[in-house]
């Protein structure tokens, strides 16, 4: 009863928060409205007692992609910045719809394919030395390879970034 | 150790036994009336604090601080959080109103956020998941993207340059400030709160006896960091009263304005306080192993610990605040990018090796 209550609040603080995401034509407060989505996620992960991804979403989520895009939306012209610009066209908007439409598709066919929906999921934190062993173990079930391939992927983009940031002194 | 759980357990038997309520309607009653302590406790905390910096920094500065209102100027706090609360609060023209008005909800939700992590007393931990320490970084690291919007929606430039600066600044010293709190973890295996101060509970078990020079060195670069985290002199970057006027709050009046004074304070009490709980272990008692003199450090209840070191390195950052001059900003994201952080990385390994090793105290 209490988790279905603080489900419908934080699922209708999520597709609020989304749709005035995509509806502003101002692009600092779409990037705040998506964090607004991304807390209402980890909120989500919480109530399913999944407190790791939780906290995980909040960190490099809500914590670093926003300010990320914040940073990036700094490079955007005055105009933009200021929602001179009229963006939402009908191309755009119909573009939009397939996509939405297609995730909708995929979403439905994976939660009725893997039966997530009849399944009952025990409602139980999973201790973190688990995860921690999950994460750096190469056993079976355990991902050391992608950890470290993400992290070699990770540092290859700092790497980019700096060579493309750096001015090179004039000779 | 008085275990306040046994508190907790009366009050949660009271409602469900007692007066007979359901699961929903006792949780619900719980829940509400630990967030009414929370902000009670926040809001109080924040006057201690106010009134200490004042005193603090007047007798750094050779004068007496305020002293009219009250005996030794004790009700002075009292007197401006009344004025601010009924100055008026208006919106700049041009402003991104939206914008504007989220953002100090967002300062003081991180603030707040993290707030309720920190262990009051044995039994008297708020939030207690056992990501704890990771959730903490994940939950303050909001406050920097409120404080962006702040200087984003007031429509000014110095709000906006203070802005840039402060989110740089933050973001840069995240970085030691989480490598600190993963060396302590190593040591103590554990990243629930309740968990690293039962690490740390014994004779000489305080991390930075137990774990000795990796821990010290951790321990001063969190509180360094720390510093710079909460903006507070000599990093105080964000604010630079004399070339940014106010930073990112010059556009906020009454409660928006009073909100960002709150999270800047009571970010202060939360380094203190998590630096006291991971470092100098929380709410356990000075113990050293000698039967009679342990039974009398604990009998004192672990709240008088926790406040007593968490005040004593409020008063070493406040010390730090009024000596040193304000750096530049260049300055500061050199020492963070060039020496801190490396540091950390250096001491990370020596930390793992010092615990692969069992070098630690036992």
């Amino acid at each position: 009863m209490a988790n279905i209550i603080m489900f419908i609040i934080l699922a209708v603080f999520i597709i609020v928060s989304a749709l005035m995401c995509v509806a502003t034509t101002r692009i600092v407060r779409a990037a705040t409205f998506m964090l607004f989505v991304l807390l209402g996620v980890a909120g989500i992960y919480f109530l399913l007692d999944y407190t790791f991804l939780g906290a995980a979403q909040i960190a490099v989520y809500a914590g670093g992609v926003t300010m990320v895009f914040v940073f990036a939306i700094q490079l955007v012209s005055k105009r933009a910045l200021q929602g001179l610009e009229k963006r939402v066209k009908a191309g755009t908007m119909a573009v939009g719809a397939l996509c939405a439409l297609a995730g909708l598709v995929v979403v439905s066919l994976i939660l009725l394919k893997a039966g997530f929906l009849t399944q009952e999921i025990a409602n139980v934190e999973v201790p973190m030395k688990e995860i921690g062993t999950a994460l750096v173990g190469s056993g079976k079930y355990q991902y050391v390879l992608p950890f470290e391939f993400i992290s070699v992927f990770l540092l290859a983009c700092i790497i980019g970034g700096l060579v493309v940031a750096r001015k090179e002194e004039e000779a | 150790m008085f275990d306040f759980s046994i508190v907790t357990q009366w009050f949660d038997a009271l409602l469900r036994e007692t007066l007979g309520l359901g699961d929903f309607l006792s949780i619900l009653i719980e829940c509400v009336l630990v967030g009414t302590a929370i902000l009670v406790g926040y809001a109080l905390i924040a006057c201690v604090l106010i009134f200490m910096e004042r005193k603090v920094c007047a007798y750094f500065q050779c004068r007496l601080g305020p002293m009219r209102v009250g005996y030794w100027g004790l009700l002075q706090v009292f007197a401006d959080v009344l004025k601010m609360l009924i100055k008026e609060i208006f919106i700049v023209d041009k402003a991104d109103k939206i914008l504007y008005l989220v953002a100090p909800i967002l300062v003081i939700m991180g603030s707040v956020g993290a707030f309720s992590f920190l262990p009051w007393n044995n039994g008297a931990t708020i939030l207690d998941f056992n990501v704890g320490v990771f959730l903490l970084t994940a939950i303050s690291s909001i406050g920097v993207i409120g404080i962006f919007l702040a200087g984003w929606g007031s429509n000014n430039k110095y709000s906006v340059l203070s802005a840039m600066r402060a989110a740089v600044q933050m973001i840069s010293y995240e970085v030691s400030l989480c490598l600190c709190l993963i060396t302590a973890v190593i040591l103590t295996g554990t990243m629930q709160m309740s968990g690293i101060v039962e690490a740390q509970t014994g004779p000489f078990k305080w991390l930075i006896f137990q774990g000795h020079i990796p821990a010290i060195i951790a321990f001063f670069v969190f509180l360094i960091a720390g510093n710079a985290e909460a903006n507070r002199g000599p990093f105080d970057m964000a604010e630079a009263e004399s070339e940014l006027t106010a930073g990112h709050h010059t556009e906020y009046s009454g409660m928006g304005f009073g909100f960002f004074y709150l999270a800047e304070f009571l970010n202060l009490f939360i380094i203190a306080g998590i630096a006291a709980t991971v470092f100098l272990g929380g709410w356990a008692p000075v113990n050293i192993g000698i039967d009679a003199f342990d039974a009398v450090m604990n009998y004192i209840p672990g709240i008088v610990w926790f406040m007593g070191k968490t005040f004593f390195l409020v008063w070493i950052l406040m010390w730090i605040k009024w000596t040193f001059p304000r750096l530049r900003i260049d300055q500061i994201l050199k020492l963070e990018w060039k020496y801190l952080m490396p540091m950390c990385l250096i001491n990370l390994v020596l930390m793992t090796v010092v615990v692969a090793l069992g070098l630690y105290i036992k």
